[in-house]
């Protein structure tokens, strides 16, 4: 019986894969050919979806883009044993989008069906748990260290210092938190993560528990991804009644169990402490630090926070060992991240690569250029708080530190790019405004900053482009910066300053006025 | 109509959370019903005004009841770098409403931020199914499906 996947990811179900995983059983039967559908996870070369592989002698040969319409033709070609077609895309694993990647934490993803626990065992799951187990949690946490990784969510704190933190720490309750409220622009890794191998995502935090001594664990994920909830949800289920979960996991001394706690659409939610906040069931005000989290984080307990990538990340670690993982990357930023292609981007999608690759390789080799066409002008790396980055930036090796050094972030890996027909001062004013929006309200320099940041630029973009309404621009940029209390006031003003800066004539001013205010 | 105090009652014993229960409550109810704040007050032992803040600081909840076609279109950088706003413009001017404006019974339009399909924008939901690659063509036929579509 040929076996058929149509992924189950809400990217493929925005274009419509149920109906028309519906509609090719139905075919199937009308013509009396016998085939198994798989609900797998996509394979994160979202522009081909909805992506519809059919398994063959010869591997997966992939459809892309099937529609309904298509159905008839594709069954008359023979599709089953891999027929040619207009939508034929050849072997997936052979596409070289998906080929020139390096998978580790996204070794898994699109193979199997993500709610399949015999899948996730056949490819390598629960082997880094299994390695975690035989060690003592002390030495988890070093080998974590030794991995060099770095949290993904943005702030690229090293990991394995933060679990030594909270195993050091003594309290009757610890607790690991999974920062999903993945809000940024442009990024969906987590998403992919928590949809298409949940089960990774939680291996990854059964390690974080049992390396330091936490034995509850929250998945904190926004409300605007309920299909990665509801996957999420079916696969703790699962896993507890597999005995990962639980009085014992998986029958050692170590107790851990799991929960989802669902945001509810307020964007600096992902900022820790207001996730933290949040998660409490209050407004989702930031807490001032110190205390960090590692001492006193949810309910003032030592809290172990990661991002669904770093998290997911854990288990490769463990089954392969630290050094394996280590080899990976450049300077201080090891292993690889999943850099998401976003916006207008010809073929948009997830590709994972070790750090050093370039916004250029990217752009064109990856990504193929622009979806209009269009000369591409601007890439807003790292999200919403990231800096936009010219055409000069963009053979700078995507890396923590060269990109810190010329004042721009690389975030969670989401890249928006953004065509000739931009106007970057209408972006920065945007900026601005989704701060006024979401800033929770509790510093000053970012719950008024964000509304006098809207003001100034919309005068300068109305004509009063005087030195005196670009210095009070910049002042306020300054002041935002330096004076608020997290990332969401202190770095509204990168993509500001740097449209500013490299896009001046959106701004109606002179491309040539000499400035020293880089964010 | 959602029997508030037997809801707000079952979810306390399990240590739900205020957030969580106002989920719950908006999961059954389609909102949360402003009688709602004052019990949930008294079992939590907060004060009115914090369960107050805590409903309205979430855009998430609903204070009264959707329309019955709700458009929630992104408006991020992702979605805006593909149109987006020329697509708002065009659904305002199809639906005759305004975006994030006070809504009737029947059509509401909100903005929101990030729907998690940035390879794939624009992107929006309507009544909460998810829709991407959105041109003004597809949002017209959706739309109208949706109108078309008995109220549930």
């Amino acid at each position: 019986m040929t076996r058929i996947f149509v992924p189950r990811d809400s990217s493929a179900l925005a274009l419509g894969a149920d109906a028309l995983a519906d509609a090719i059983v139905r075919e199937a039967a009308s013509r009396g050919v016998a085939i198994e559908l798989v609900r797998n996870g996509t394979r994160g070369l979202l522009w081909l979806e909805p992506l519809v592989e059919v398994e063959t002698p010869a591997g997966r040969i992939g459809y892309a883009n099937v529609d309904e319409a298509d159905l008839a033709s594709l069954f008359d070609a023979g599709w089953l044993a891999g027929g040619e077609h207009s939508r034929r895309v050849g072997v997936v694993d052979e596409i070289p989008y998906l080929k020139r990647q390096q998978r580790l934490t996204f070794a898994r993803i699109g193979i199997t069906d993500p709610l399949s626990i015999d899948d996730y065992l056949a490819h390598e799951g629960l082997t880094g748990l299994k390695a975690a187990l035989a060690l003592d949690g002390a030495a988890a946490c070093e080998a974590l260290v030794d991995s060099g990784l770095r949290g993904r969510g943005g702030a690229a704190f090293p990991a394995g210092i933060k679990w030594r933190t909270v195993r050091n720490a003594q309290a009757a309750q610890k607790y690991i938190v999974c920062n999903a409220d993945e809000g940024d622009s442009g990024t969906f890794s987590d998403r992919l993560v928590m949809e298409s191998d949940p089960y990774c995502l939680i291996e990854g935090m059964i390690i974080a528990g049992i390396s330091t001594g936490a034995t509850q664990g929250y998945i904190y994920v926004r409300s605007e991804y309920p299909h990665s909830i509801a996957t999420l949800e079916a696969a703790i289920g699962k896993a507890r009644a597999a005995g990962w979960l639980g009085a014992s996991v998986l029958g050692s001394a170590h107790a851990f169990d799991l929960a989802v706690a669902k945001g509810a659409g307020s964007y600096v939610c992902g900022e820790e402490t207001a996730m933290l906040e949040s998660i409490e069931g209050k407004r989702g005000i930031v807490r001032a630090k110190p205390p960090v989290p590692a001492l006193a984080g949810l309910f003032g307990q030592p809290t172990v926070i990661n991002n669904v990538i770093t998290l997911a990340t854990v288990p490769i670690i463990f089954a392969r060992g630290a050094k394996f993982y280590r080899d990976f990357g450049m300077g201080r930023s090891r292993g690889t991240l999943p850099f998401q292609l976003a916006g207008n981007v010809k073929q948009g999608g997830l590709v994972e690569l070790a750090f050093g690759v370039t916004l250029r390789e990217l752009l064109f080799d990856f990504g193929g250029g622009t979806a209009s066409g269009r000369p591409a002008r601007a890439v807003q790396v790292g999200g919403p708080l990231g800096t936009y980055l010219p055409e000069s930036q963009w053979d700078i090796p995507l890396d923590y530190e060269a990109y810190a050094s010329v004042g721009a972030v690389v975030g969670h890996g989401g890249l928006v790019v953004h065509d000739d027909t931009s106007n970057l001062a209408e972006l920065a004013q945007y900026a601005m405004h989704f701060c006024a929006l979401e800033s929770c309200g509790k510093c000053t320099p970012c719950r008024i900053g964000s509304t006098r940041g809207v003001e100034v630029i919309e005068r300068i973009r109305n004509g009063d482009t005087s030195t005196k309404q670009v210095q009070l621009l910049r002042d306020l940029c300054d002041t935002m910066v330096s004076g608020s209390l997290c990332a969401m006031g202190g770095m509204t003003p990168y993509p500001v300053l740097s449209a500013l800066e490299h896009f001046p004539e959106d701004f109606g001013l002179r491309p040539a006025q000499p400035s020293k205010a880089a964010a | 109509m959602v029997h508030l105090d037997e809801l707000i009652e079952r979810h306390i014993g399990c240590g739900s959370s205020l957030v969580a229960i106002l989920h719950a409550i908006q999961d059954e109810a389609g909102f949360i019903p402003p009688q709602a704040v004052a019990p949930l007050a008294r079992a939590l032992n907060l004060s009115r005004a914090e369960v107050h803040g805590v409903i309205t600081y979430y855009h998430h909840f609903r204070t009264r009841p959707a329309a019955r076609v709700t458009v929630q279109l992104c408006r991020a950088e992702s979605c805006r770098s593909m149109g987006t706003e020329a697509l708002a413009q065009h659904i305002e001017a199809r639906t005759g409403c305004r975006f994030d404006a006070e809504h009737g019974a029947d059509i509401g339009l909100e903005s929101v931020y990030c729907l998690g399909q940035c390879a794939l924008s624009p992107a929006m939901m309507i009544n909460d199914t998810l829709h991407a690659k959105v041109t003004p063509q597809k949002f017209d036929a959706l739309f109208d499906a949706a109108c078309a579509k008995e109220p549930a």
